[in-house]
């Protein structure tokens, strides 16, 4: 059995901001990760909104900061067992190797939504509909794709959305579309870039001028409507049908590439370790103790919880979280 | 969480032991289909099929036409199920996709509104002194098509396939509305890709187009026909379709709801006359199978049995493409051996 101050679960912003503060209070840190790297979803993005950061140098900086010897890594690691027993969190990996400490950080984070659920949009079925995932390793050029003369961005793929069950916001697609159609017509500058939204919530700091610019600057046109189906046409296109709900009339297009924007779910482990504990609240995310007064705290002594895993957020929102808990484990611990 | 996919989504069909509840517009629509049904369960697949005289409408278009109210159908609905019930029979089978719809929509409904199931128990009593059972399963006859479609092809002397070029037919499936639209969990592989009928259409040796308007409405509609001022709108409909899968050249159109069936048919007679355009090579329209006649053509059953002479856009080039034998002489004879009369010859559809 290994002791550490603090074991967090999630090697992924939320996890690695939280262990490079909680190290900066002197306290022996283990993160735990079920992936072969450190990053989470941070890995999926190349270029982050709203100032198109690098996601590579930010996840690079955050390493930067747990390298020391109050931080360890655990990569390829599943959780077998959580239990308390006198005050201490004893954990059981999937390796069967034994940790405790006395406070248990969760930032175990979010799933892209499957898009292939929302049949209509025929992801999987169709190779020109894509995801907002996707459309990254094509603008990283990890993948490549041909030079698409139209393309259309649908929102909200899996967020608001009764059908599947998700009624709450996801929060970042709209500005991560807006970033990603700059992003098209600066790598295909001939592309006519459509938006299908159903409303477009610029709250975050320059959201709302980089929205202003991706229209005036680079002729994006953003269409207040939603799609209800995409189908395969003749000549290997895919046509969208829509509803332009500010013109109330059906619109139908024709396009090369639909990017679906893919919200956010409570990831598997997320699931998991909320039933588990039993701390699982609205859609299967963490629940804090208090939204407003410990939002990193949990009905169960010792148990914190930071980021994603949480509520939808956005990467710096995530990161100032993660601070959040680092102070509240360090006072706990203190 | 609720995190279906519906194209993996397969529903739970009885395998034995039907009660047959005939439509009242198929019969006329199509003659042969639902007899041809009872044919091949019985003969074909030796279940037990029951095909009782006395049935009666569900009401089911007076009601999504707004005439008729819920609680009047909802006794009609019962009444239908007492007949099952009296008969000893659990598994229910609308041979009308609307007429499958609405007992689901029903029984859907007085799963959730209990007092309404009592209301309608309390009603039906009162006016005929009839009970009734609710069905262990509802499916449709497509289902159980779909469900026995390989011990089917089994006996199948024909395939969908081109008897000249050894290609597979190209075929466009249409499914009703009332299927899975409103009740996505009661259709095979749910509501946007339902695998019902392209199941049968690939496992019988063809292949399914996908094109741009797959999933728009037939044309039928209801009041979009029913209200003759707006039957504009239901050849538009129908139109727009036909546009949209004529580049992919299909053979033929299969469709699981009468309506639909109807319409794509007999509007092709519709636009050939006010167009003079047709959507096939030769002026003679895409062939429009119900589900039955498709699988009895392959199991070998005379076309003109199965009534297929009675469509607009006539059968016998589909027929000549897979190489199904039949005689012309006997296009027009009715089953008694009396002399039906052909229909009289449109201007530009040839046939």
């Amino acid at each position: 059995m290994q002791h550490f101050d603090t074991i967090i679960i999630g090697g992924g912003p939320a996890g690695l901001e939280a262990a490079a503060r909680l190290s900066k209070f002197d306290k022996h840190v283990l993160i735990i990760e079920k992936d072969p790297a450190l990053g989470g979803k941070l890995l999926l993005w190349d270029k982050l909104f709203p100032d198109f950061a690098s996601s590579e140098e930010l996840l690079h900086q955050l390493i930067e900061n747990i390298k020391n010897d109050n931080v360890k890594v655990s990569l390829n690691t599943g959780i077998k067992e959580i239990e308390n027993e006198g005050g201490l969190w004893n954990i059981i990996d999937n390796h069967n190797n034994k940790y405790s400490a006395k406070a248990l950080l969760l930032a175990t984070g979010f799933d892209v939504f499957d898009a292939s659920r929302k049949e209509e949009y025929g992801y999987r079925i169709y190779p020109n509909v894509i995801t907002s995932v996707d459309l990254e390793k094509i603008l990283s050029g990890e993948v490549s794709h041909a030079e698409p003369k139209k393309v259309v961005f649908i929102q909200c793929v899996g967020s608001r959305d009764e059908k599947v069950g998700n009624h709450f916001c996801s929060k970042n697609c709209c500005i991560c579309a807006v970033k990603q159609a700059i992003e098209v017509k600066e790598m295909y500058p001939n592309s006519e870039v459509y938006c299908f939204y159903m409303d477009l919530r610029m709250f975050g700091e320059s959201y709302e001028e980089l929205y202003r610019k991706a229209q005036q600057d680079y002729g994006i046109t953003f269409i207040r409507g939603r799609v209800s189906e995409v189908s395969p046409t003749y000549h290997g296109q895919v046509q969208i049908k829509a509803e332009d709900t500010l013109l109330s009339r059906p619109i139908r297009l024709t396009a090369d590439l639909v990017v679906l924007m893919v919200g956010m779910e409570a990831s598997e482990g997320t699931v998991e370790i909320g039933k588990k504990l039993q701390i699982g609240g609205n859609y299967d995310y963490f629940k804090s103790k208090n939204q407003h007064l410990a939002d990193n705290l949990t009905y169960l002594d010792g148990i914190f919880v930071a980021g994603t895993s949480k509520r939808q957020m956005s990467i710096p929102e995530t990161m100032k979280d993660a601070a959040a808990a680092a102070l509240e484990i360090n006072n706990y611990l203190n | 969480m609720y995190k279906h996919k519906w194209n993996d989504y397969q529903k739970e069909i009885a395998d034995d032991k039907y009660f047959y509840a005939r439509s009242c517009i198929r019969q006329t629509f199509f003659p042969g289909s639902e007899t041809a049904f009872v044919k091949m369960m019985r003969e074909e697949m030796k279940k037990d099929i029951l095909d009782v005289a006395n049935q009666h409408t569900c009401t089911g278009i007076g009601y999504h036409g707004d005439i008729i109210p819920f609680e009047t159908t909802s006794a009609v609905v019962g009444r239908l199920m007492s007949l099952m019930t009296e008969a000893g029979y659990e598994n229910y089978v609308p041979s009308c996709i609307t007429s499958f719809g609405l007992i689901v929509e029903i029984t859907e409904t007085w799963h959730h509104f209990p007092e309404l199931l009592e209301k309608t128990r309390e009603d039906l009593y009162k006016a005929t002194k009839r009970e009734f059972n609710l069905p262990k399963n509802i499916a449709h006859p497509s289902d159980i098509i779909y469900k026995f479609r390989n011990e089917l092809k089994s006996k199948m002397k024909y395939q969908l396939v081109n008897k000249e070029t050894g290609k597979p037919l190209k075929g466009v499936e249409h499914i009703g509305c009332h299927y899975a639209k409103v009740f996505p969990d009661r259709g095979i592989g749910g509501a946007e890709f339902p695998v019902v009928l392209s199941g049968m259409i690939e496992t019988w040796g063809g292949e399914v187009i996908d094109y741009p308007e797959r999933r728009h409405c037939c044309g039928f509609g209801f009041r979009n026909y029913l209200v003759q001022a707006n039957r504009g709108y239901s050849v538009s409909n129908s139109h727009k379709k036909f546009e949209s899968m004529e580049p992919y050249e299909p053979d033929f159109i299969v469709a699981n709801c009468p309506g639909c069936a109807m319409f794509l048919d007999k509007w092709q007679y519709t636009i050939a006359e006010l167009e003079n355009k047709t959507y096939d090579k030769y002026g003679k329209g895409i062939p429009v199978l119900t589900y039955e006649e498709l699988a009895g053509m392959l199991l070998g059953y005379n076309p003109w049995e199965l009534g297929m002479q009675i469509h607009q856009v006539q059968c016998e080039s589909l027929l000549d493409k897979i190489g199904i034998e039949y005689n012309t002489t006997e296009k027009y004879t009715g089953v008694s051996g009396k002399k039906i009369f052909p229909p009289e010859k449109p201007q530009n559809l040839i046939v």
